[in-house]
């Protein structure tokens, strides 16, 4: 039997990462109006993957299928996802959640929509980022592949799959150095900045991409509970760097680390 | 519906992919291009690539079958990084491929359009030495052979993309006796005997090329009319009026582009007597001056544009576009410089490049003069009640 993929990859849409974020009036979430959202950064690293593992092997990949978590307006970010070469796409559409809640959709919550989402599909294969700009949470993939009781590879920074054994051999950049890890399908793997450059998007391929398949989906036809379990307290922006100093001599250097107890 | 500068989805996308574009692609080369005068190859490869350079041909001939508001967004989007390259996808959009997609038969669109969207420049020849605002004065000539060909005879002057362009329209009159009446349309191939026998040094828009070409008994196939033989000068008309817009957008762009380095700089940059220099009254004031009139540029612009799109009559709002954006890009970019000081002046910084470039808003495409005369003949006709 000839291996065939069936990749689920889950995106999200978040605010650009050219932004600077800013502590609405309320000081209870990020200001949201009027902000440019985008396609998170690491979440397109993951479409791409999925689409360079088609061009690299014909008939592996059966398809690719994208699918966000978010209000209507996430529907923008499929068509990117869409665009950059996925077949088709599912927004679990989340009601009244505008721009400023979409951060209140807490990591667990997700992880449980996209197991429901991948029992029902047939996919064998997960590639999503390992982060979203918003939050760097950094846990959604590994509650995933817990929930799915699949094998889980994250922070990706090379893909490669043996055809023949069916085994994924997954590079990782770790603090010391590289780790290679190998799994057999069915497989999560989530995206760290260097695993590809993502490609730009023809316009041609933005006006096909209308075309492609979308659908909308609920949580509770997913029968899943999605309310928080956590509760921000405040948000307040990091302290205001204050000016250091400049000396004129290493010893004045040594002295002035002295002085602040840094030696 | 809101404010008119809200845009659907697909401008929208594509606004993201060229900025992106703009950031990765050009921006690295923008001072080198201007220095020596040259478009880098590896750019206009990439805007084919990316599909930028057939918005708005169909996609049965491999474009992206886009509006032309979306066209003149691409435009704008690109000058506010570099004027020269918006000028280049411009030119090859709103002028050759809107030329040949309108007045083409069916046997230029097939073989032209593809390979306009694929890796061909193109470039609009019509101006002449003895022919600026005075068009119609050409002196090209097209003779007539006996199998019905036409061999092309003459020269063209300031012709932008004329060093890159492999496709140009060209404007030559086949019957001279019938003043601009003989005037036709062709689609001519390098190939074919174009020379490019010059490349203008020029204040502006340096890395864009404008060229002074000439045609030495070149032969065009019958097949090659443009149009209708003998009404070369309502497409040349026709083409004009669109392009104006084009360039409205350019300019737009470019007063953008210069305002937003300098207004960044003012504001994190630079301080003098213990605040950053935007605070002081006279530079704010100045500053929402600036800003005020960018907004107006730009209303204009997409306002002319979305008439277009809607099959109305535009041909005022496109020069009024044209001669405010062009107006609004001087004014800005002067500005940005003077708000950078010592810094704006030297040109490490990008922004005096912006001053240099604007000066030709003013001339290219129709002269600001040209487009006051046009706005007033439709205004002496709307107010004239006999």
């Amino acid at each position: 039997m000839p291996l065939r993929l069936n990749i689920v990859v889950p995106v999200k849409r978040v605010i650009d990462f050219a932004i600077k974020p800013r502590i609405n009036a309320s000081k209870n979430a990020i200001e949201t109006n009027g902000v440019k959202f985008s396609l998170n950064p690491f979440c397109e690293i993951a479409v791409e993957e999925a689409v360079r593992l088609r061009e690299s092997s014909k008939d592996l990949v059966e398809s690719i299928t994208l699918v966000s978590a978010g209000s209507a307006k996430a529907q923008d970010t499929l068509r990117a996802g869409l665009a950059l070469g996925a077949d088709k796409a599912t927004l679990i559409e989340i009601p009244a959640i505008d721009d400023s809640k979409s951060l209140e959709l807490e990591p667990l919550a997700v992880a449980k929509l996209l197991r429901a989402f991948v029992k029902k599909s047939n996919a064998n294969l997960v590639i999503m980022g390992k982060q979203a700009i918003d939050d760097d949470s950094n846990q959604t993939g590994q509650m995933l592949a817990g929930l799915l009781n699949w094998s889980q590879a994250t922070n990706a920074s090379k893909v490669t799959v043996d055809e023949a054994s069916g085994v994924v051999t997954v590079s990782r950049e770790v603090d010391g150095g590289t780790e290679t890890l190998s799994a057999p399908l069915p497989l999560v793997i989530t995206t760290d900045l260097r695993l590809n450059t993502p490609r730009y998007t023809k316009l041609q391929d933005i006006m096909k991409a209308k075309k492609k398949k979308t659908e909308k989906v609920s949580p509770e036809s997913l029968g899943v509970d999605i309310s928080s379990r956590l509760e921000i307290l405040s948000l307040s922006e990091p302290p205001k760097r204050t000016g250091g100093g400049k000396v004129d001599s290493v010893d004045a250097l040594i002295g002035k680390l002295k002085e602040t107890g840094a030696i | 519906m809101t404010s008119i500068l809200e845009f659907d989805e697909d401008v929208e996308m594509f606004r993201s992919v060229v900025s992106r574009f703009n950031a990765d692609v050009v921006a690295p080369r923008v001072e080198k291009m201007d220095e020596e005068e040259h478009i880098d190859p590896s750019i206009i490869s990439a805007l084919f690539e990316t599909g930028l350079m057939a918005v708005e041909t169909p996609e049965e001939y491999g474009g992206a079958g886009a509006s032309f508001t979306a066209a003149v967004a691409i435009v704008e989007e690109l000058a506010k990084c570099d004027p020269s390259v918006s000028v280049l996808n411009d030119v090859h959009n709103t002028l050759v491929n809107t030329c040949v997609r309108k007045w083409g038969s069916d046997y230029i669109k097939e073989k032209y359009l593809p390979q306009l969207s694929t890796d061909k420049l193109g470039a609009f020849a019509l101006s002449e030495p003895s022919a600026g605002s005075d068009a119609f004065a050409l002196r090209t000539r097209a003779r007539k052979m006996s199998d019905g060909d036409f061999v092309i005879e003459g020269g063209k002057m300031w012709i932008t993309n004329g060093a890159e362009a492999e496709i140009f329209v060209v404007f030559a009159n086949a019957e001279p006796e019938k003043g601009y009446r003989g005037i036709t349309a062709f689609v001519v191939e390098k190939p074919w005997g174009v020379k490019v026998v010059k490349k203008e040094k020029k204040l502006g828009i340096r890395a864009s090329s404008t060229a002074v070409l000439a045609f030495d008994e070149v032969r065009v196939p019958k097949q090659n009319v443009l149009g209708i033989y003998g009404q070369g000068y309502k497409i040349a008309i026709e083409c004009l009026n669109e392009g104006r817009i084009g360039i409205a957008a350019q300019m737009t762009g470019l007063a953008q582009g210069a305002f937003d380095r300098a207004v960044s700089y003012v504001f994190n940059d630079r301080q003098q007597f213990g605040k950053y220099v935007g605070e002081f009254q006279g530079m704010q004031f100045q500053i929402a001056q600036i800003a005020s009139e960018i907004e107006a540029a730009r209303l204009l612009l997409y306002n002319a544009a979305r008439i277009k799109d809607a099959g109305g009559e535009f041909v005022k709002e496109a020069a009024m576009a044209k001669l405010i954006g062009s107006q609004v890009a001087e004014k800005t970019a002067s500005k940005a410089v003077e708000w950078m000081g010592g810094v704006g002046f030297t040109r490490d910084e990008t922004v005096e490049k912006f001053y240099r470039d604007a000066k030709i808003g003013a001339i290219y495409e129709g002269t600001s003069n040209i487009q006051l005369q046009t706005i007033a003949r439709l205004i002496q006709k709307q107010y004239t009640l006999r």
